[in-house]
């Protein structure tokens, strides 16, 4: 029986149970004089056993879940014919992949040897099993549970504090779930990399000036060693991230301040959500806009000026991704602008000064940490920005400082390694695993930074 | 009626004699009654207007303020003082919604005329809030800031000797030549009103507005600041809005008192609080509302 | 006093200079923001110009005889049968026929290039659909060759491109030109279809279909995950230390990359739980762990936004908190959330760089049924088509995108009016 099936029919059975449990309920409440001589109102007796009858099945599930393939894999492999068993990882993957392709019936069974098929067959049984010991064990477990919750029922038991006790803790974990994302980033990355700096020394990866993740599949051929100096991809980031800003901030800045402090109440209204549209853009449009139209358009400029401009250059791609990011900043920007106190512009123009001069003397300096903190959360953007690198700039790590020549970033290079057929355990697939921590990390003290930052000047104007 | 229109009138007003004034020029002014006008005028308002969209916030109030006279003006809360004394220097051109109509003049000058430049009439006419309002700077950039902006000083000695000028008397200065350097917001509520008057006196303005300045003060820091009105009385003209008329009685040489918009009654300080001439006055300097 | 009338003039003497500061300022402020509204102007003009032709394709009308001896079946019922015919010859001797005095190996096969290689197969498709066809002959429109097609629009437009036809290939499309033979029409193939290496062919349905069903998983997932939590954050959570780390923590995702989402996407769920690849159930996961801090914040927005005095009434009549919350604040903030939930799933709709990661960049043309079954989806798809050479994907690729933008307009637009029609002052 397939898990979705299992699950509608737990379900299920906690809405008997929840029906169950509140008709006891009130069954019990009528000799004593209608459900005022209930310590809870019935539908809490309901929830009672349906919690009971549900969540422990549900757990079981999510955990049998986890570890059924695993298990059940690790018992065919057990049991296969000595001469077919694997030696390392990636014959373990190879033959686990053909056992169950012939068992699903995707491969043909014909040709195959004796020992593989009865692998296959033993596979198809083992798994008949596990399905149906699983229902039995749940359906047992459900009934056990309603059983359990049933019977508690009695008018003193106190069923609302247990029910919302048991609500609030399901109510925690959602929360916690966050932790447990961050917690997963940071093992898959971690574990990963450690895995990458076994192979590539950690200090070659971070300070090395050249990358050329190509590992060769013989030995013996020419640069069969791969190498992976970051320093390209750190300075190529940089690179396209320094354009994008120079794009982003200034634009973003003054429109914040024009629409905050200059324009009139039917410019904001228009321009303010004609500017957000810029945000709602995937960024894979970006992409194509940075690929097809800007590259090209500069190119051709760069010629007519007799400059030679690549035609993935980081300007093109850095350039799109500044006006991504524009909206970003002015919206920022914005808050805090409004967030200065009236009073101070107030006291400002009442001395004389011009709207500039309050601006650009009372305005922003009071408002500066609040951009700071803005404009370090837009640069983590522009460094973790994959698609439209991916689609603009280009794939050859150059150590440049030239934004007309192309560049290759971080996450163009994770995406690179990781697409396409790659046996996991390579140093390549290994090494974006590494270039994602890095990545990983820089924006993650960017942002913590930032947001203590900006918290910091909300809370003194609050 | 707009500012244009009333070209003609403020000809008028230069050329004849204040005294000549109260005939000629105000119609249906019955509502006034006291001192309203006077021989030496700083300032002249004539049948001035303020709305905010449609609601009216200030109806036909004319009054002088004389040179170097410290005028208070005083009414229940919601009567218009405030947006009055706004429209003095034009800080309710900073609020959209907000209308000015009537002539407003200094030294016969018309406020609202456009092609004045609003700047050079605020660095004429300062203001100080009812709530301090130091800019996030230091002590010495705050009072620096207008004298910078309008490039008064031109070296830093003289700019030295202007913040140091401005904050003697503010009286200031004794408290906080130490840490010029340190941020102003640091300061005492009340240190921090007095750091705003030196502000406004850096630029050596001619007419100082102060709208309820003493209102979030405790009543040293008020005293102080009160002690202080007088002195600066010797060199500038203040008009100040407050809420006590104990103050208004401290500090002030006349009185203005605005009832739901209108101005009731203008006359000398001691006259207003000893023997009131309009009724509503009276009924406000006894207690009856407020 | 003469201080200050040394002052004045001074003042006055410096407002020519700041009145003009004050000009070139409020210009900057200006141009920002036009730099900023011209590039909004610029990317749809530029994607819609680039994109609006793949609505229409070019088809040829040809007689067509549907001769059982040529394709080589007798039972039009049995698949195996129908995987044998030879159906190519179908559309290629209905050229012939138009095109009798076509001769030479190379002629032939530019010939043959005239039609889309998928016409013989929709040809089958036609003749399984109509059996009685069979024996039969009638005169069809058949979509044509991409380079056809390209060539054929640039043509009609005044600026023919035929660098990839041959001279022969321009006069036979004059010919059918002047014989009506040639012309465009709707092209219901990129609404129908699945992905396919011949740009007349792929369509996007396989992918819409990908993003409905991964957006559905990521809804269920997210919504009732994201309320639950931001709930809890609201109006249970003490304030303590491990509050404000779950707080840290869901900023914090809230700007993590996108792309870092795939990583934890490939290292766990495919490489430690053995999810399959390219599904939508694990692009669904990935991207419910990137929407959820965008759906915990607005709702605790929402949340936030209902007055206490109501948890207070609420409370005093005896509610206890879970009651309180579940009556009262929930109902109350119901539309914020929604709001929320529907930005969320834009911005999952938008996606592309962490499913890239875990394999929904594949190539599939079939299109996806169930929730394990291997999909692409609707960015990831105008990914792919941007990165083909073809000439033809690139109007394919802006009309993907086009209609990808306008799922995200009608989207935000319900957002704002639901924020605007349920919005409530307090």
């Amino acid at each position: 029986m397939q898990a979705t099936n299992i699950l509608i029919l737990i379900l299920g059975l906690g809405v008997l149970a929840f029906f169950l449990g509140r008709g006891r309920s009130l069954a019990l409440a009528k000799p004593l004089g209608g459900i005022r001589q209930l310590h809870s109102l019935p539908s809490y007796y309901g929830m009672h056993a349906a919690l009971w009858c549900a969540l422990p099945s549900l757990f079981l599930l999510c955990v049998w879940m986890l570890f059924d393939d695993s298990l059940i894999n690790r018992l065919v492999l057990d049991s296969v014919a000595a001469e077919i068993a694997p030696n390392d990882t990636a014959s373990y993957n190879l033959l686990i992949n053909k056992i169950s392709n012939l068992a699903d019936g995707i491969l043909p069974r014909k040709g195959e040897s004796a020992a593989l098929v009865a692998a296959a067959d033993h596979l198809v049984s083992l798994r008949i099993i596990s399905s149906w010991s699983l229902t039995a064990v749940l359906l047992t477990l459900s009934s056990l549970g309603l059983l359990w919750g049933w019977s508690r029922i009695s008018a003193s038991f106190r069923a609302r504090p247990v029910v919302e006790k048991v609500m609030q803790n399901i109510l925690l974990g959602c929360a916690c779930l966050a932790i447990f994302t961050t917690l997963g980033i940071v093992l898959s990355v971690l574990f990963e990399s450690i895995q990458f700096f076994r192979s590539v020394p950690i200090f070659d990866f971070v300070f090395g000036l050249e990358w050329s993740p190509q590992t060769a599949i013989r030995e013996d051929q020419v640069g069969s060693s791969g190498s992976f100096g970051a320093v390209p991809l750190f300075v190529g980031t940089l690179l396209v991230s320094a354009v994008a800003m120079v794009v982003a901030v200034p634009v973003g800045l003054m429109s914040a301040i024009y629409l905050a402090e200059y324009a009139s109440k039917t410019v904001r209204t228009y321009a303010k959500p004609a500017l957000e549209i810029l945000a709602g853009i995937p960024t894979v449009v970006y992409g194509f806009f940075a690929a097809l139209t800007v590259a090209p358009f500069l190119r051709d400029l760069g010629a007519s000026f007799g400059l030679s401009v690549s035609s993935e250059s980081a300007l093109a791609a850095g350039g799109v991704m500044g006006v991504m990011i524009i909206p970003f900043i002015s919206s920022l920007a914005d808050d805090v602008i409004t967030a200065v106190p009236q009073s101070m512009r107030d006291g400002s123009l009442a001395m004389g000064a011009t709207k500039s001069e309050t601006v650009r003397r009372v305005i922003i300096p009071a408002a500066l940490p609040g951009i700071v903190g803005g404009v370090m959360l837009a640069i983590s953007r522009a460094i973790g920005e994959t698609m439209i690198v991916v689609m603009a700039a280009g794939m050859a790590a150059k150590l440049t400082a030239n934004p007309l020549e192309s560049v290759t970033t971080v996450t163009v290079q994770i995406v690179t390694l990781l697409t396409g057929d790659q046996e996991f355990d390579s140093p390549k697939t290994l090494a974006a695993f590494a270039l994602g921590l890095m990545l990983f990390t820089v924006t993650l003290l960017l942002n913590i930074f930032a947001l203590h930052i900006v918290k910091k000047y909300r809370e003194q104007y609050d | 009626m707009t500012q244009l229109a009333s070209a003609d009138k403020k000809k008028r007003a230069n050329t004849a004699k204040p005294t000549a004034m109260k005939s000629l020029e105000v119609e249906g002014h019955e509502a006034t009654v006291g001192k309203v006008f006077t021989d030496n005028p700083k300032m002249t308002m004539r049948n001035v207007n303020v709305y905010y969209d449609d609601k009216q916030a200030i109806h036909d109030v004319s009054i002088d303020i004389a040179k170097n006279e410290v005028i208070a003006m005083i009414g229940p809360s919601g009567c218009g003082k405030s947006t009055f004394l706004r429209s003095l220097n034009r800080m309710n051109d900073t609020v959209d919604i907000c209308r000015v109509e009537g002539d407003i003049l200094m030294d016969g000058e018309n406020l609202y005329a456009p092609k004045l430049d609003v700047v050079e009439l605020r660095a004429r006419v300062g203001m100080v809030f009812q709530k301090p309002n130091p800019f996030p700077k230091s002590i010495y950039e705050n009072v620096a800031y207008g004298p910078k902006i309008h490039g008064l000083a031109d070296t830093r000695v003289d700019l030295d000797e202007i913040v140091e000028n401005s904050l003697r008397k503010a009286s200031l200065w004794e408290e906080v030549k130490e840490r010029l350097h340190q941020g102003g917001t640091g300061l005492s509520g009340g240190q921090q009103q007095r750091l705003c008057i030196a502000r406004a006196i850096a630029v050596s303005p001619e007419v100082i507005l102060m709208d309820e300045p003493c209102s979030a003060l405790d009543p040293i820091a008020t005293a102080k600041i009160e002690e202080l009105i007088e002195e600066l009385s010797e060199n500038f003209t203040i008009a100040i809005v407050t809420h006590s008329m104990q103050q208004a009685a401290r500090v002030s040489h006349r009185t203005a008192y605005f009832h739901l918009g209108k101005l009731i009654e203008v006359n000398p300080t001691e006259q207003v609080f000893t023997m009131p001439e309009h009724p509503l006055t009276e009924a406000y300097i006894t207690g009856r509302f407020g | 006093m003469t201080e200050s009338i040394n002052h004045l003039e001074k003042i006055k003497n410096s407002l020519s200079r700041r009145n003009r500061a004050e000009k070139r300022f409020r210009w900057y402020g200006r141009t920002a923001i036009f730099i900023g509204l011209a590039a909004v102007l610029v990317l749809f003009t530029d994607i819609v110009n680039k994109g609006h032709g793949a609505f229409r394709i070019t088809y040829i009308e040809l007689e067509v005889t549907y001769d059982q001896d040529r394709i080589g079946v007798n039972n039009l019922t049995d698949p195996k049968e129908l995987t044998r015919g030879n159906w190519e010859a179908l559309s290629k001797t209905a050229l012939r026929t138009e095109f009798p005095n076509v001769s030479g190996r190379s002629d032939k096969r530019r010939l043959n290039n005239l039609l889309s290689s998928g016409a013989g197969f929709d040809l089958k498709d036609r003749l399984v659909a109509n059996p009685h066809l069979l024996g039969r002959k009638e005169s069809i429109w058949i979509l044509a060759d991409d380079d056809i097609d390209t060539y054929f629009k640039s043509w009609l437009a005044g600026d023919a491109y035929a660098a990839r036809l041959s001279s022969k290939q321009v006069q036979w499309i004059e010919g059918l030109h002047q014989q009506d033979k040639i012309r465009l029409q709707f092209n219901s193939n990129l609404f129908t279809r699945g992905d396919s290496r011949e740009p007349e062919q792929a369509g996007i349905r396989g992918a819409v279909m990908g993003s409905l069903l991964t957006l559905i998983l990521t809804l269920l997932l997210s919504f009732p995950i994201g309320v639950s939590a931001a709930i809890y954050l609201e109006e249970f959570a003490p304030r303590n230390r491990w509050t404000d780390f779950i707080e840290v923590n869901i900023n914090n995702l809230a700007a993590v990359p996108s792309i870092i989402f795939g990583l934890l996407g490939l290292a766990i769920f495919i490489n430690f739980f053995h999810v399959p690849r390219s599904v939508p159930i694990v692009g669904g996961l990935v991207l419910t762990l990137m929407t959820l801090p965008t759906i915990i914040i607005t709702s605790r927005a929402a949340i936030k936004s209902v007055p206490p005095s109501i948890r207070e009434a609420a409370l005093g009549m005896g509610a206890s908190k879970y009651q309180t919350v579940l009556h009262h604040v929930l109902p109350l903030s119901l539309p914020g959330m929604l709001t929320g939930a529907i930005i969320g799933m834009a911005q999952a709709l938008g996606e592309s760089a962490p499913l890239l990661m875990i394999g929904m960049v594949a190539f599939i043309v079939d299109i996806p049924g169930g929730f394990s079954d291997p999909a692409t989806v609707l960015p990831v798809q105008i990914f792919l088509w941007a990165d083909s050479p073809e000439r033809a994907f690139i109007e394919k690729t802006s009309a993907a995108i086009m209609i990808l933008l306008s799922f995200l307009i009608v989207m935000n637009t319900v957002a704002v009016w639901l924020r605007k029609r349920l919005e409530r002052r307090w």
